[in-house]
């Protein structure tokens, strides 16, 4: 006997589309929606996430008809090096200053690899913070501080 | 004649010594990020659009465009040598082009695409000067409605090419027009979805967006299985084609050609289903169909030619309606924005070195890619031994650069890591980002025109029927949609898809 398949990979996407839409659905209906004639604010993005909501729903009923396979692997170690990279970036980069900033970034970004060995990584953060501020704050002169005020002594 | 003096105003743009080298440095990028497999065009021009935005308006689409047609160079010569297409467009390439390259012929392979695409890349430059005027005054005639329906069209195209389910990826343009929306609302100044946050009150930034959902998805994807990439690389010799090749290749590139230019226009259309139908028609048209996957010359010229047409006359929608019809172009649209040119039949009017500068560029960037990659294929294989993990921290460092670059905001730094975020687990879905990026960028040029026409028409929907060239891009965006649902054609799609994959 054949079993009832759901495609958790399909439901759980219908889900987040219905919840995505739910959320813009609600902030549009707090701004003014105005007529058809004149819209307010609110009137495109509401009818938007209504038919956001209303794809997630048939997303969400065809998941249980068809089996289309397995989430596959999931990139947790390199979400949790590669994501981190640009927030510390934007943390650090007015404190620190460009170079130590974008040399710890490059650092953290190294090791989302199994493969990359700790020097390896540290030569290689220090030789893109090199070239970076070679390029980028001497030769286009972009105006970033290259040690910030947290490094000064 | 008109075309003559406007085409010979472009060359004289594109040929100042400044965008030659600009032309020079995107091809060049271009190429180099086609033969490195795991990163596309898309995400290249994301990540390298911040750092274009410090040049002069035509220096920087010049290098931008030049990456997008390196970026199908280089993806051939990955296709030909180690059968592993650096960039979709090629992978029809890697069917025939590699089985050659076996054969101990990938010399002439590389230079049969290289010959190709030249060809094709010359007479779509040309195309795109013709169609430009007439396309540009018909667009001067669009009003909002017209507009309106002709994002319409552009949108509905894009998930026709979509991979996967129709739903998801109608599904992902609405996303895609509502994070469009995030900001302040341009008629009454009410900031809409920021969250409160006062830096997103100018809008979420497209360059942080389109690094997060294309770039950062793309080397978390990357990330999940690593395995070591083996370079098992056939010997290049012999790179001229014979007497005989040329011959067998004339009518391929021809074919591909014609097919390449008529799909590129299209909004939605562009490089890979070029070079998918070309490969099919040669197929077909071939009189020894049974050479087909064991070498055949036909199948790397028709396809590589088509591919390179198509990529061409993609710049068409974009120039003369500012409807970008694919990502790349929706990327080109972005760096127009913030260059601050709005994009549209006006550029050609009131920027005319701009726009023959941009055309005239694309013919000199193919002229280099010839010169160039023929004698730099060495340098480019040796590229392909670099171990993957060594360039996604030097990718990481310098799309934070960049987009920090763009307004000094902090913020757009941590919308990166959140779309990076987004945009994978989106992919892990099976959703397409492509749709997603076109419908933001369309998102609040679809609104404002939808609102002004509706106030225009005072409040009478019918208007977007009444007006015949409204109601004929309607009806365009309909039929797609009608032919994208029929089960022959679903059926069809999946199929081609499939093979891509």
């Amino acid at each position: 006997m054949k079993s009832l398949a759901v495609d958790t990979t399909n439901a759980l996407c219908g889900a987040i589309f219905i919840a995505l839409g739910a959320f813009f659905a609600y902030q549009s209906f707090e701004l003014e929606l105005g007529t058809a004639l004149r819209m307010g604010p609110g009137y495109f993005p509401f009818v938007l996430a209504l038919i956001l909501m209303l794809l997630g729903i048939v997303i969400l009923i065809q998941s249980v008809r068809t089996d289309s396979g397995p989430l596959g692997p999931i990139a947790l170690r390199g979400m949790l090096f590669i994501l981190p990279a640009p927030i510390f970036f934007g943390l650090t980069v007015r404190g620190l200053g460009f170079a130590p900033a974008l040399f710890f970034s490059a650092l953290i970004a190294a090791f989302a690899s199994t493969r990359m060995r700790p020097l390896m990584g540290i030569i290689l953060a220090a030789a893109v913070t090199v070239f970076s501020v070679v390029v980028f704050s001497y030769a286009l002169g972009l105006p970033f501080e290259r040690f910030g005020p947290w490094v000064r002594f | 004649m008109d075309l003559v003096s406007n085409l010979a105003l472009g060359f004289a743009t594109a040929a100042s010594p400044a965008n030659l080298l600009f032309c020079l440095i995107g091809v060049l990028l271009g190429t180099l990020i086609g033969v490195l497999p795991g990163i596309g065009a898309t995400a290249t021009i994301a990540m390298l659009l911040p750092i274009t935005f410090q040049l002069e308006p035509v220096s920087s689409l010049i290098m931008l465009a030049g990456i997008y047609y390196g970026a199908q160079y280089g993806g051939s010569t990955t296709a030909i040598l180690i059968n592993m297409p650096g960039e979709s467009s090629s992978a029809v390439t890697a069917i025939d082009g590699y089985q050659m390259a076996r054969k101990g012929r990938a010399g002439a392979a590389l230079s049969i695409a290289a010959l190709g695409s030249f060809f094709a890349g010359t007479v779509s430059t040309f195309l795109v000067a013709i169609f430009a005027i007439p396309l540009t005054a018909l667009a001067l005639q669009f009003g909002a409605a017209e507009y309106f329906s002709l994002m319409i069209v552009g949108l509905v195209s894009s998930i026709a090419l979509a991979h996967g389910s129709i739903v998801k990826a109608l599904a992902m343009v609405s996303l895609g027009l509502l994070l469009g929306l995030v900001g302040t609302d341009i008629y009454t100044g009410t900031p809409r979805f920021t969250l409160g946050i006062r830096e997103y009150a100018d809008g979420l930034n497209f360059v942080a967006v389109a690094v997060g959902v294309f770039g950062v998805a793309e080397i978390l994807r990357n990330l999940e299985g690593e395995k070591t990439r083996s370079v098992l690389m056939a010997k290049v010799s012999g790179l001229w084609p014979t007497r005989d090749d040329f011959r067998r290749m004339v009518a391929p590139v021809l074919r591909g050609t014609a097919i390449g230019s008529a799909l590129g226009i299209l909004p939605g259309g562009g490089a890979i289903l070029a070079a998918f139908a070309s490969y099919t028609v040669e197929k077909r048209m071939s009189a020894t169909p049974q050479e087909f996957g064991k070498g055949a010359i036909a199948g790397v010229a028709g396809p590589e030619s088509a591919n390179n047409a198509g990529a061409q006359t993609s710049f068409i929608p974009l120039l003369t309606l500012g409807i970008p019809a694919n990502p790349v172009m929706a990327l080109m649209v972005g760096a127009m924005i913030i260059q601050g040119i709005v994009p549209g039949p006006n550029v050609a009017v009131e920027q005319p070195a701009l726009f023959w500068g941009i055309i005239a560029s694309m013919w000199i960037g193919n002229l280099m890619l010839v010169v160039l990659n023929l004698p730099l294929i060495g340098l480019w294989v040796k590229l392909l031994t670099i171990p993957y993990y060594v360039l996604f921290p030097i990718i990481m460092a310098f799309c934070s650069i960049g987009v920090y670059s763009v307004n000094s905001n902090v913020y757009d730094l941590y919308a990166v890591a959140f779309f990076g975020l987004a945009g994978y687990l989106l992919v892990k879905l099976r959703c397409e980002p492509a749709p997603l990026l076109l419908g933001f960028v369309l998102g609040p040029l679809l609104e404002e025109n939808l609102r002004r026409a509706m106030i225009l028409s005072r409040g009478d929907p019918t208007t977007f029927v009444t007006r015949p060239i409204s109601a004929i891009l309607l009806l365009i965006a309909l039929a797609v949609l009608v032919v994208v649902f029929l089960p022959s054609v679903k059926a069809k799609r999946e199929e081609v898809f499939q093979e891509e994959d």
